[in-house]
């Protein structure tokens, strides 16, 4: 389960230098080969050279916006990116997770929430390239996405469909923050995108078909103000 | 012909004017008895010519004096108007016949002929005089009009420098004072609306407001409380009223004119729009004002929490990764670096809580108000704290399934509710349960956190919500007590109210409200194949 079976190259892009010390300290305790850069210019230049598996990046930098950064990566690259930003920033969140970002995480942070994320976003990515798995399985629920079939603890469960398309799409898409506006655009189509309230109704009866305890979801995970996660 | 007054009227309709001149009845009305000393003189002239010309009878032929006659008229219209004039054509035919046809001194005229001559004389007389005193009054009117454009002009520039309301005041009263002879009184609003009453001599108060409220001039000569010492004239903006004049006149049958009425309304308008001129540039100042201290401390609060926040994530992480080291750190050493993470997550939430209670109290907090399930929320803050309760409180939650949608900023009810959970947590003994619940009433949805602990110290259930207030003051618990107070501030910026209470059956109890609207229409797309095959299948 640990960076033994899968050892990878992480990218740190962090203007502060405490941080970027303790990131580095965290990550190469789980021996995994970490590079830094301090800015977006320099960040860009690393990525391109080193080939990381993974970038953290941090949103605020001194020569440029991280959204910028991401904009950058995204031309050429489909490697995982794991937000930081301070906890208010729920408009800066939405924006790197639209332009691409994966997974985000607000300062401070521990060491072992940093590791669980990164762990989780190097296992998915490798998988990313053979989504072809016709039958998705978490918990006690079965997803078999060629019948179109919902079980739960072996019973057929009824979806609506567009329960059935919410659920599909965030499943597709393990451990990964999908804004609001990314989902209504996925399961309703662009005319819907301002109707985020949509989005949460529908989340609610996905919880209360597939979640034990709908209020303390261990799935279907609420992101507050930035969208939601699906944790497997 | 004596028929004294009412000349404008006759005039206005033969020169085919507007009412306009009206206007000259108010100089003439106060001095009626010299209308008759007018007529006396416009007779007196006549007569100084019948007199002049007496001696010179054998020299003059009559028609001479029959044109000297009609100067006579001329000279009475010029000067003393038209009513004159025609008294003045009548006695000069009239003395003519009397003094210089033969027989003299008398009204009998031996040649006939003379008949034609009194006749055309009268008739020449009374056109020219009407004409002349037509002209002579069409030129004061024009004279009158001009002044009033004049005033009206001067007003305007005046107050088109004035910058302070205190100057329009002042303009005002001199002009008031010039053009209509009133001592004026102004009445401007305060910052509240309400309008500044002096004790001053015949102003008064209810008919003030009452002018300001209705927007109608009230008091003397006007139709509420006519017998009122003083006018009292609104001064009416495009925006609203803003505030009210009252005029004590020297000679208050000036204003029945129309056109003096309409000159004092206008006067009014132009001052009330300068009032608001200034009322609103000022509101602009205060505005530019306001923004920049907000930007300041926008950009003040940022730098802080960023200054802040940065070294405290790297103290927390860095104490985290201690624990990461080969070979790992000896059991006393793994409890400090566990110590110092604590401290240093515990000194966030503490500047967390104070900017956010600076960003709360600067007033103007941008609600993200979105519609949505309470549930995500309660879950969401539940998760947030899953640390702090594993294993220490067993959590029950009780949302009824029909909960209306609700209208509020996720984030920041979510920190109401985490931090009343905080506080279930902090002050009660590892092992009791807290529960969070909530109610839909009528107008809103009620939502509480309750706990079994020793419940809110008695007496200060209110007191517990104010900045820097502690349940208890010697208490080891950490924290400065600003949790509640955000609660509040957030909580009362959605439009609801937060109370604490002791359960009688013990444990406090923390209720806040949020208010219920119309939630939107959910449509549901109209395609049912997928649908149609899960159907099939199942």
């Amino acid at each position: 389960m640990s960076a033994s079976e899968a050892p990878g190259k992480v990218l740190v892009v962090e203007d502060e230098a405490e941080i970027r010390r303790f990131i580095r300290l965290s990550l190469q305790a789980e021996s995994l080969d970490v590079s830094e850069a301090e800015g977006v210019q320099r960040g860009l230049i690393e990525a391109g050279t080193r080939r990381p598996d993974l970038v953290v990046l941090d949103l605020g930098l001194p020569d440029g916006d991280g959204i910028d950064f991401i904009r950058g990566l995204r031309t050429w690259s489909e490697i995982p990116i794991i937000v930081l930003s301070a906890r208010t920033m729920e408009a800066d969140k939405i924006a790197a997770l639209d332009a691409g970002a994966d997974d985000y995480l607000v300062k401070p942070f521990g060491t072992g929430e940093l590791l669980a994320r990164v762990r989780a976003q190097l296992r998915r990515h490798p998988r990313a390239s053979a989504d072809a798995a016709s039958v998705l399985e978490f918990g006690d629920v079965r997803i078999d996405l060629v019948h179109r079939t919902v079980e739960r603890a072996g019973a057929a469960l009824h979806l609506t469909p567009i329960e059935y398309r919410l659920l599909t799409h965030l499943a597709s898409h393990p451990n990964r923050v999908l804004t609001h506006p990314q989902l209504l655009r996925a399961v309703w189509g662009p005319s819907h995108s301002e109707d985020t309230h949509y989005v949460r109704i529908y989340m609610g009866h996905l919880r209360a078909k597939l979640e034990a305890d709908p209020s303390q979801p261990q799935h279907l995970i609420t992101e507050l103000g930035v969208g939601y996660r699906f944790v497997p | 012909m004596n028929e004294p007054a009412r000349r404008p009227d006759t005039v206005a309709s033969m020169t085919d004017h507007r009412p306009d001149s009206d206007d000259l009845l108010a100089g003439d009305d106060p001095a009626r008895p010299r209308d008759w000393w007018l007529y006396a003189k416009s007779v007196a002239v006549c007569g100084a010519v019948i007199l002049v010309t007496a001696p010179l009878l054998h020299v003059l032929e009559p028609s001479n004096i029959v044109m000297l006659l009609l100067l006579a008229v001329v000279f009475s219209a010029l000067r003393y108007g038209r009513g004159p004039a025609v008294l003045a054509a009548f006695v000069s035919v009239a003395a003519f016949d009397f003094f210089d046809v033969a027989p003299r001194f008398t009204f009998a005229v031996s040649d006939v002929q003379y008949l034609v001559t009194f006749v055309v004389m009268l008739i020449v007389a009374l056109v020219i005089g009407q004409l002349t005193a037509g002209l002579t009054y069409q030129a004061r009117v024009a004279t009158r009009r001009e002044d009033r454009v004049r005033a009206l002009y001067e007003l305007s520039r005046d107050l088109a420098a004035a910058l302070m309301p205190e100057q329009i005041v002042e303009i005002g009263t001199r002009m008031l004072q010039a053009e209509f002879e009133a001592r004026a009184v102004f009445m401007l609003l305060d910052d509240d609306d309400r309008l500044v009453v002096p004790a001053a001599a015949g102003v008064d108060a209810g008919l003030a407001n009452w002018a300001l409220a209705h927007a109608e001039a009230a008091g003397q000569g006007t139709g509420t409380q006519p017998a009122s010492a003083m006018l009292h004239v609104p001064l009416k903006a495009p925006v609203r009223v803003r505030g009210v004049v009252a005029l004590a006149l020297r000679n208050p049958q000036r204003l029945k004119v129309p056109e003096q009425r309409r000159l004092l309304d206008t006067f009014a308008s132009l001052l009330a729009i300068a009032l608001e001129r200034i009322h609103y540039v000022d509101v602009a100042q205060k505005t530019t004002v306001q923004m920049e201290s907000e930007r300041l401390r926008n950009a003040l609060l940022g730098a802080i929490s960023h200054d802040l926040r940065t070294p405290l994530a790297a103290l927390a992480g860095m104490a985290d990764s201690l624990q990461l080291t080969a070979p790992p750190l000896a059991p006393a050493h793994a409890e400090i670096a566990q110590a110092l993470r604590e401290a240093a997550v515990r000194m966030n939430a503490l500047v967390n809580n104070l900017l956010d209670m600076a960003r709360l109290e600067s007033g103007r907090i941008a609600l993200n108000l979105q519609w949505q399930p309470l549930e995500e929320v309660v879950g969401s803050a539940l998760r947030s704290l899953g640390a702090l309760f594993a294993g220490r409180h067993p959590i029950k939650v009780a949302l009824p399934p029909d909960l209306p949608l609700l209208r509020f900023d996720a984030v920041l009810i979510e920190r109401v509710l985490a931090n009343l959970l905080e506080n279930a947590a902090k002050y009660t003994h590892a092992g009791s349960a807290i529960s969070v619940g909530a109610a839909a009433t009528r107008d809103s949805v009620e939502v509480w956190v309750a706990d079994e602990g020793p419940g809110l110290p008695p007496g200060r259930e209110a007191l517990i919500f104010e900045k820097f207030e502690r349940g208890r003051k010697e208490s080891a618990t950490p924290g400065v007590g600003l949790g509640l107070a955000i609660c509040r501030a957030i909580v009362v910026a959605h439009g609801g109210g937060i109370r604490g209470e002791t359960l009688p059956e013990g444990g406090a109890r923390f209720v806040f409200t949020l208010p219920r609207a119309e939630p939107p229409r959910i449509d549901e797309p109209v395609d049912d194949t997928d649908n149609a095959g899960m159907e099939a299948i199942e």
